[in-house]
Parts: C-alpha cells; sequence; structure tokens
C-alpha cells in the first residue's frame, strides 16, 4: 500500500501536474476571452504558434554564431518564452480585429487561426531549418530545467509529507509554478477589481458598460490580450518545458480544444478552470502510465486509455456534465442599437 | 420652496436646464431628428410624446451621448456642453433610464450600481461606499432595493429603480426616462411617479419619453410632441388636452375612445379545461386555467408581461403544449399535445395573430405578398401548376390585402421589415382576419403601432365581433383592454385571479389583481 502511495499515486500526480499546466493556462487565456464575451476556439493555433515561436527562436537564440546564432546562452529560453508570447498576441489580436472592430463571425475567426497556425508554423520551420517542420532539439540554456525548491533534498526521506514535497511539489520548471499563481491572480482580478467587474460585465451586457460610459472596444481588446500573453506561456511550456525539448509539427495535438471543454466544464471559474484541467491532466497520465489496463472482466487496449482525455472532452462538450451557461453576450459582435 | 416662480426677472436669470438647438441627424437616408430645438426648465418635469418612430429615443440619446448629432448644440445649465459619449453625459450630471435596461444580469444591484463608477482599481471601498450611499438614497426616495440581490432575481419594477439609483450615484441633476411604464403595473408605476415628484422637488430635472397621454398629463409640467423627426409643438401641460397632444402627435384629429356597440354575444365556441403548462425548467407557467369563448364577443386578458398569457396563447394556437388540460371547440376536443398543429387549427377557423410579430407573425427577410400567405400556402387558391405555388395569385392576392387594410406603401414585393411597426402589424392582420376565421386570438395588437394605425387594428377587431366572430385578446396595455372587451380576465402567476366586466371595474381594482391581489378577498 505504502508502495503504491509513494511509487504509483504520486508519480501519476506529478505527471498529471506537468500534463495539466498547458491546458490551464490555455484553459484561463480562453477564460478571459470568454468571459469578455468573444468566443475563442483559437486557442489551439495560438498555442501552436506559441511553440513554434519559443522553439525557434530559443534554438537561434543559444546557436554558436556560425551556424547563424546569437550565442544568448542561458538568456536563449527567456528570448524564445518573449517570441512565443508575442506570437501569439499577435494571432489574438487577428481575432480581435476581426470579431471586435469588424465585428465578424467569432467562430469562423477562430477556425481560420487554427488553421491558419497548422500551416505556417511548418512552412517557417521547413525554410529556416529544413527538418521537415521541426525545429532543433533544445540544450542547456535552451530550455526550463526543474527547480528544486528548498530543503527539497533533506526532507526527501521523512515518509509521506518529505515524499509530496519532494516528488509532487518541488521539481517543476518555473511556468508550472507561474501557471498555479495565475489561478490566484485570475481570480483575484475577476471578482476583486474594478477591471474584473467590466470585463464580467461586457461579456454579459456590453450595452450596460457602453451606457456606464466605458469603451466595450478597449476593454474586450484588453481581455484578449491577455489571452494573447497565456496562450504564448501555454505555447512556450509545451516546447520549451516539457521532454520534448524543441517544436514538432502539431504538437499542440488538440489541447487547445481539451482547454476549451475544460473551460465549458468549470463554468468559466478559474479555481474551478484548475480542477477540470488537473483531471484531464490526470486521465492523460494514467492513459500514459498503463498501456492496457486489466479490469479483469475486460482488458481496456492502450488506445483506448490514451483516448481518455478527448473522451471526456466529447462527453463534456455534449453537454452531460451538467448545464453550463456561457456569458451571454459570448459571440455576438456589440453594435449600438436604434 | 422656490420664491422665484412669481418673480419673472429673477425667473429668465436661471439658466434652463437642457437647452438643444437646431440638433440633426440621419441614419442613412433616414432623417430621425430635423433641425430640433427644445428647453427644459430646471426643476421641471417635461413630457416628450410622439410616435414609435418620431425621433424620441434618438434625441434623448444624443443627449446622452449614444450617438453623434451631425448637426446642432447643447447647453447644459446655460453652458455649452460637448457630449462625445456617455462618460461627457454623466459628467455633466445627465442619467439615463432606458427602454431596456442596461443592468448585467447576474450581478447583484451593487455591483451593477457601481459598474463604471469605481473609485480605484479595486473593488473593496467602492462596494464599501457605494452600499452607504445606496441606504441614504433609499431613504431619501423612496428607492428601496436589497444592494445583494441579483438583478435576475428581481421585478422588473425594482430593476428600474437600479437604473434610477445608479444614475443618482453618479450625481445626476437631470434624469432621462425611456418608455418608464411599459413594463410595468399600474400599481408599480404610480410608485414612480411618486419616486419622480419627489425628485423634482429635491431640484432634479426630469424628461420623459412616452407615448402614453395619460401619462404625460398626470405627471409632466410641459410637454413636447415629436413627428416625423421634427418638434411639431412645446406646451404647458396645463394648458393642453390628450386629444389636442394626439392630434399634434399624428397630423389629424384621432379618435381615443373606441367606437363600439354593444356586444351581441352567442353560443359558446371554445371551452379551456384546466390548461396547465410546466416549462424545461420545470417552472409552472400556466396553472389550472379555465375559461369559456362565445361568439360575437371580445374577451380581454389583462396582466403584467411573464404571467401565463403567452403560454395560453401558444396552448390555443397550437404553438406551445399543454402539460395538462383540454380545449375544446364546437364541444369537440382539439390537440393540446406536442404534437399540436397549428396548420391544423388554421384549418379548423382559428386564426392567431402572434404577440411577436417579428419572430412569429412574419418572416421579416421575405416579401409581402409572400407573408400575406404563409400558414395557408398549402391552400389549394395558391396552389398552381404541378404543385407549385401560384405566384401570379399570391401577388394579386397581397395587392387587394394591402389595400383593404391602407398598408403603405401598398407594394407586395417589398420585403416585410420595410414597413413601419403599425403597417408590419396589419399584413399579419390582413392575413388572418381576411381567412373569416370563427375565433381570432390576437396577442398585444397595438405593441409598437402608432397611433393611426392602432385607431384602424380596433375598429377591425370590433367589427370581426359585430361579424358574430369570437375574439380572446391579449394584451399588456390596460388601457387597450379596457377600450376593447366585453369581458375581462385578469392573470397573474398563472392563474386567473379573477374576472371582471369593464362596466363594472376601474383601473384600480384591475391593477390589483394584476399584482396579485383580489381586492373583494380583504373587503
Amino acid at each position: 500500500m505504502m508502495d503504491f502511495l509513494t511509487n504509483d499515486l504520486l508519480l501519476l500526480s506529478d505527471s498529471a501536474v506537468r500534463n495539466a499546466i498547458p491546458l490551464l493556462l490555455a484553459c484561463l487565456a480562453g477564460l478571459y476571452s470568454e468571459r469578455a464575451g468573444i468566443f475563442d476556439i483559437g486557442l489551439e493555433g495560438k498555442m501552436l504558434v506559441a511553440a513554434f515561436a519559443a522553439g525557434a527562436f530559443s534554438a537561434i537564440a543559444g546557436m554558436p554564431a556560425y551556424d547563424g546564432g546569437w550565442e544568448m546562452g542561458a538568456w536563449s529560453v527567456w528570448i524564445g518564452l518573449g517570441a512565443a508570447i508575442i506570437a501569439s498576441t499577435i494571432f489574438s489580436m487577428i481575432h480581435a480585429f476581426a470579431s471586435i472592430t469588424l465585428r465578424g463571425n467569432q467562430l469562423i475567426s477562430g477556425v481560420a487561426i487554427n488553421f491558419f497556425a497548422a500551416g505556417i508554423t511548418v512552412l517557417i520551420g521547413q525554410h529556416w531549418f529544413r527538418m521537415g517542420g521541426q525545429t532543433p532539439q533544445l540544450r542547456e540554456g535552451q530550455r526550463f530545467e526543474p527547480i528544486s525548491l528548498p530543503f527539497a533534498e533533506s526532507l526527501k526521506d521523512v515518509p509521506i509529507v518529505g515524499d509530496i514535497y519532494y516528488q509532487l511539489i518541488s521539481g517543476h520548471n518555473i511556468i508550472v509554478y507561474f501557471g498555479f499563481i495565475i489561478v490566484a491572480l485570475t481570480w483575484w482580478v475577476l471578482y476583486r477589481t474594478r477591471f474584473g467587474l467590466r470585463m464580467r460585465a461586457v461579456g454579459e451586457n456590453p450595452g450596460a458598460v457602453d451606457t456606464a460610459g466605458i469603451s466595450v472596444v478597449k476593454l474586450r481588446y484588453s481581455a484578449l490580450i491577455i489571452t494573447g500573453i497565456l496562450c504564448g506561456l501555454a505555447g512556450a511550456y509545451l516546447s520549451l518545458g516539457t521532454a520534448a525539448a524543441g517544436f514538432g509539427k502539431d504538437m499542440t495535438a488538440g489541447r487547445g480544444f481539451i482547454a476549451l471543454a475544460a473551460l465549458i466544464f468549470a463554468k468559466w471559474k478559474p479555481i474551478s478552470a484548475m480542477g477540470a484541467t488537473l483531471l484531464f491532466g490526470m486521465l492523460e497520465a494514467i492513459g500514459n502510465k498503463y498501456q492496457t489496463l486489466d479490469l479483469g472482466f475486460v482488458v481496456l487496449p492502450g488506445q483506448f486509455m490514451q483516448a481518455l482525455p478527448y473522451i471526456l472532452t466529447v462527453v463534456i462538450l455534449a453537454g452531460f456534465v451538467g448545464k453550463a451557461i456561457p456569458p451571454k453576450a459570448g459571440g455576438e459582435p456589440y453594435v449600438k442599437e436604434r | 420652496m422656490s420664491s422665484t416662480t412669481n418673480n419673472a426677472g429673477r425667473l429668465d436669470a436661471v439658466a434652463p436646464a437642457i437647452e438643444l438647438s437646431g440638433i440633426s441627424k440621419a441614419f442613412g437616408p433616414v432623417q430621425a431628428n430635423k433641425d430640433i430645438s427644445m428647453t427644459v426648465a430646471k426643476g421641471a418635469i417635461h413630457g416628450i410624446v410622439g410616435e414609435n418612430g418620431a425621433g424620441k429615443s434618438t434625441l434623448m440619446s444624443i443627449l446622452y451621448g449614444f450617438y453623434k448629432a451631425d448637426a446642432g448644440s447643447v447647453k447644459i445649465d446655460g453652458v455649452p456642453t460637448q457630449i462625445n459619449d456617455s462618460h461627457d453625459a454623466i459628467a455633466a450630471g445627465i442619467g439615463m433610464v432606458h427602454q431596456h435596461f442596461m443592468l448585467v444580469d447576474n450581478f447583484t444591484v451593487l455591483e451593477n450600481v457601481v459598474l463604471g463608477a469605481e473609485e480605484g482599481a479595486t473593488l473593496g471601498p467602492s462596494l464599501r461606499k457605494a452600499r452607504k450611499e445606496l441606504k441614504r438614497l433609499a431613504d431619501e426616495y423612496e428607492l428601496d432595493v436589497n444592494p445583494d440581490a441579483l438583478i435576475e432575481d428581481i421585478s422588473v419594477g425594482f430593476q428600474q429603480r437600479v437604473e434610477i439609483l445608479k444614475a443618482l450615484y453618479r450625481q445626476a441633476e437631470i434624469l432621462i426616462l425611456d418608455e418608464p411604464t411599459g413594463v410595468l403595473t399600474p400599481d408599480e408605476a404610480d410608485h414612480l411617479f411618486r419616486i419622480l415628484r419627489n425628485l423634482k422637488e429635491q431640484g432634479k430635472t426630469i424628461v420623459i419619453i412616452t407615448h402614453k397621454l395619460r401619462e404625460i398629463m398626470d405627471v409632466t409640467d410641459s410637454v413636447s410632441v415629436m413627428r416625423r423627426g421634427e418638434m411639431t409643438k412645446t406646451i404647458a401641460t396645463s394648458t393642453t388636452s390628450p386629444e389636442d397632444l394626439a392630434e399634434a402627435m399624428v397630423g389629424r384629429r384621432v379618435l381615443l375612445e373606441v367606437d363600439k356597440k354593444p356586444a351581441v354575444v352567442g353560443e359558446t365556441v371554445m371551452q379551456m379545461k384546466g390548461l396547465s403548462v410546466t416549462d424545461v425548467h420545470g417552472v409552472k407557467r400556466l396553472k389550472n386555467v379555465s375559461f369559456e369563448l362565445k361568439r360575437g364577443e371580445i374577451l380581454g386578458i389583462a396582466g403584467v408581461a411573464g404571467n401565463g398569457q403567452s403560454e395560453l396563447l401558444e396552448v390555443i394556437s397550437g404553438i406551445g403544449a399543454a402539460t395538462s388540460g383540454e380545449v375544446l371547440m364546437h364541444g369537440e376536443a382539439i390537440d393540446v399535445s406536442k404534437h399540436a398543429n397549428a396548420e391544423l387549427r388554421r384549418k379548423r377557423g382559428i386564426s392567431h395573430v402572434p404577440e411577436d410579430r417579428h419572430q412569429r407573425g412574419l418572416v421579416m427577410p421575405f416579401m409581402t405578398w409572400e407573408n400575406t400567405a404563409f400558414g395557408y400556402h398549402n391552400e389549394p387558391e395558391y396552389s398552381g401548376k404541378m404543385g407549385l405555388a401560384n405566384q401570379h395569385h399570391m401577388k394579386e392576392d397581397a395587392r387587394e390585402k394591402m389595400e383593404r387594410f391602407d398598408i403603405r406603401p401598398p407594394n407586395p414585393q417589398l420585403v416585410a421589415s420595410h414597413f413601419s411597426g403599425g403597417n408590419q402589424q396589419k399584413i399579419v392582420l390582413a392575413r388572418e382576419i381576411e381567412r373569416n376565421p370563427d375565433v381570432l386570438l390576437i396577442g398585444q395588437p397595438t405593441r409598437g403601432v402608432d397611433i393611426g394605425a392602432i385607431e384602424f387594428i380596433h375598429q377591425q377587431i370590433v367589427n370581426l365581433r359585430d361579424a358574430g366572430k369570437a375574439i380572446l385578446l391579449v394584451s399588456v396595455e390596460l388601457d387597450e383592454i379596457q377600450a376593447l372587451s366585453d369581458r375581462i380576465l385578469v392573470m397573474f402567476d398563472g392563474v386567473v385571479q379573477g374576472e371582471r366586466l369593464p362596466e363594472n371595474t376601474n383601473e384600480g381594482e384591475l391593477g390589483l389583481l394584476m399584482a396579485g391581489v383580489d381586492p373583494e378577498a380583504n373587503s
């Protein structure tokens, strides 16, 4: 029993956290956008360009000069992160321009962003690196390394508490910790600040915001800038913070859509979003650890285990998990009525 | 309190609260406001009347910075003021209560009041201050609202108070109300007028937009009349009459009373027995409603919107299903289950003019000749060769209907959305009445319809009654119910709260019934 706790459960939880972080960041990104009344199915595309920009720029920044690199050393990873945030924010602003300024259809704009991202990343990647759309393997200084929290080594042998601290809490990279801080920050912004109040209001009834003398357009653009930044972090985590250590074609693998499902599951609330994405992360961890699962009466094949997060996504989106009421003004461009 | 009223010299010295000069505004080819000048004295209640589309709301939206005027200038308290957006208007001390409330439904009252008037980046201090201020305003102006209630949980009367509180919290000196009584019970409307008089006594200036002339006479000091984007007259209320105002609004003499003979009531045509409707959320919308409808009578259903009248119409017309109960026509049961078919209802002689003509009465982007055939398009007269529609006949038929119902412009090729509210309603009426039905179900016949057309529509309904048809009239306008009905049922919270004859009741009693109080039970 002790063995199961220390080895299996802790390792599973540890891996659930790692899997959940990109989902969590994307989910929070979607939360800002949708709470402000702009539906965003382009989370996937934004994560993908961010992952590519992070992988590409971190690689270039760290390369020796004779390879055309910038020899930035340990700064490379931060260059990568910055590039990811900028790329994703540009994409977010395209979505903002289409859906706020031009009052276009938000779903179509989102689909376009996903397709554009899938194509452009491979195109530029192939042109720059000639590796079939991949970016070069990242080395030390070009990727985020695990951080050992204080006393992790010395507490390691304390039963249970020490195990949890060493295995589960310590030893993640900085984006993981940052992700959890953003959950708390988002809650505070949403419910305790002027910006949060106005943002929630603009997603429910933009007319109320407009007649209160506040610009609907500025407010929605601000929200989508935050969406861009958070998607940038999510994408950067994939190429700079995981074992992949580099960008690979279509590496987001539907995580943007899973994040969207988690957002609906969480009813657009930040703390619930954390819970929902951790659940998805756990399912992915189980799928990876138990290639096949023998339940005694039936043996579940590996493919089924791998598909668990996607199955849950379908179940949630089909509305089996209670009624989720989206922000009322979501998807509707704001036009002053006559 | 004002000793200046008798002193003409000093009165002139007080600058008017609002002075508009030469305001013009066009939306594309439509000139909504033409060179409008208007002055409202400080501390007055000023009414603006006019038909739908006369430009009242546009004018006030310009004053509130919601639209930008193409030309003209605004002075507030004698000071030239540039109002570019609502923010400027609020800064100039102007507050507006919109016809459709600008509230966030899932916010508390407090959050709605604070929205846009926060002090500092965090909410805590603003909310604490607003809570205190709301208490003070509540005591001062009879504006009690629970600050922690969610907007979606309170009645429209209370929602309107929140809108007024929002304006007062922003220290508005001028309050504009756009059609404030449209959604209120007579009792709530009286309370609103008490609040407005109270505000006036505190020196606030109030502008009230309405199409209800009685309210104008009751509550205002002066009144402006608008017609087709122009301001046709401004006059002290005490020197005018509803008839004069109506004439100024329409441009001709109109009959405010409905001209009708006593009803000749015949045998029962329809019986509703224990109708109940439970909606998808499990809420009971209609609770065991029974009544009879007879030939040659207009049965009016009064009530504040949302008390089950819509569900009742839906069940009888075959659009919605009853959870239990039955409907008999000539003693024979008709289908009220979810398999009910509105087309079959029409074949049995039940015509329906729906409450929401944009959603259910018309297909807005379709042409008039299509709209005048819808619902009856399978009738043999519209069928041509090889199962195709007989377009030629449909157009001719539409042309005749447009002529008989004076629908302008009389062009069957125009799409429904091209017409004014009154003409749209006439298109629906023409389609349903010309079928010569035994029963006419009609919901909100004159909502959004101008006075001239109201007169015509009322006359058509009375004519149909005099032809021995049974008419079920649902309206939230109590005046309309009283003017037209031969018998009145009042609905409240899904039940028939009471039945009255129009000659034996009055507005006060009906108002109480509409609010769920049975005056007889108390006496």
